[in-house]
């Protein structure tokens, strides 16, 4: 496949969607340096993993089913497991560091609240 | 024409995601504790995923398609242990 065969219309939407993907990846990882605490940052690199990943993935779904002549939804599949492993992750490390800044008694994060009901 | 768009705009993509992962590599090294320097290894994986992808748009091959989902796979397991380790100070219980 070259890119001469590929009709103008979908070599523009393929450029903005691939575009708008990296610059949206890139955007969070300038927030990943800049915000001031880690509960903060953690919020950064999902820029990234979601709309970051749908610009890049489907422009690259487009061009390959343009150039194949058939529909070629590959990209779908690392699409559905970023964006179902992303939050897991995620939600694991943060309560870590909770964990982690619980035990050192820092004073940025809550205490553990004790209900009445585990009394 | 839309040659030229398309290379063009892939490669400026291929510029910014680079600049995302060297953004990404110094908050990897001043931390300041492990947890950050866990969490953007996991930005850094997605991004190297993301890089992966645009470089098989250019060259039209699915071995790239295979790789980033790979690195998927693998990023998802690793941040998983780290946080595993962070909590626990032990992976395997």
């Amino acid at each position: 496949m070259s890119f001469d065969d590929v009709p103008l219309w979908a070599a523009i939407l393929v450029s903005a969607l691939v575009l708008m993907g990296a610059v949206l990846t890139l955007i969070g990882a300038i927030g990943l340096t800049r915000m001031p605490s880690f509960y903060q940052r953690i919020h950064m690199p999902t820029l990234g993993t979601s709309f970051g990943a749908i610009g890049v993935l489907a422009a690259s779904a487009i061009l390959s089913t343009i150039g194949e002549e058939r529909l070629i939804a590959h990209e779908f599949l690392i699409f559905i497991f970023v964006s179902v492993t992303t939050p897991v992750t995620l939600m694991l490390l943060a309560r870590a560091a909770l964990h982690r800044d619980r035990v050192e008694g820092s004073i940025e994060v809550p205490a553990v609240v004790v209900r009445p009901a585990d009394q | 024409m839309s040659a030229t768009i398309l290379f063009w705009s892939i490669a400026v993509a291929q510029v910014l995601l680079a600049a995302a992962m060297v953004v990404t590599l110094y908050r990897l090294v001043i931390g300041p504790r492990a947890q950050d320097r866990v969490l953007s290894l996991d930005a850094m994986y997605v991004i190297a995923m993301l890089l992966l992808v645009t470089f098989g748009m250019r060259v039209g091959s699915v071995v790239y398609f295979e790789v980033a989902l790979l690195i998927g796979l693998l990023g998802f397991v690793g941040t998983v242990a780290l946080a595993k380790f962070l909590m626990r100070g032990e992976v395997i219980e």
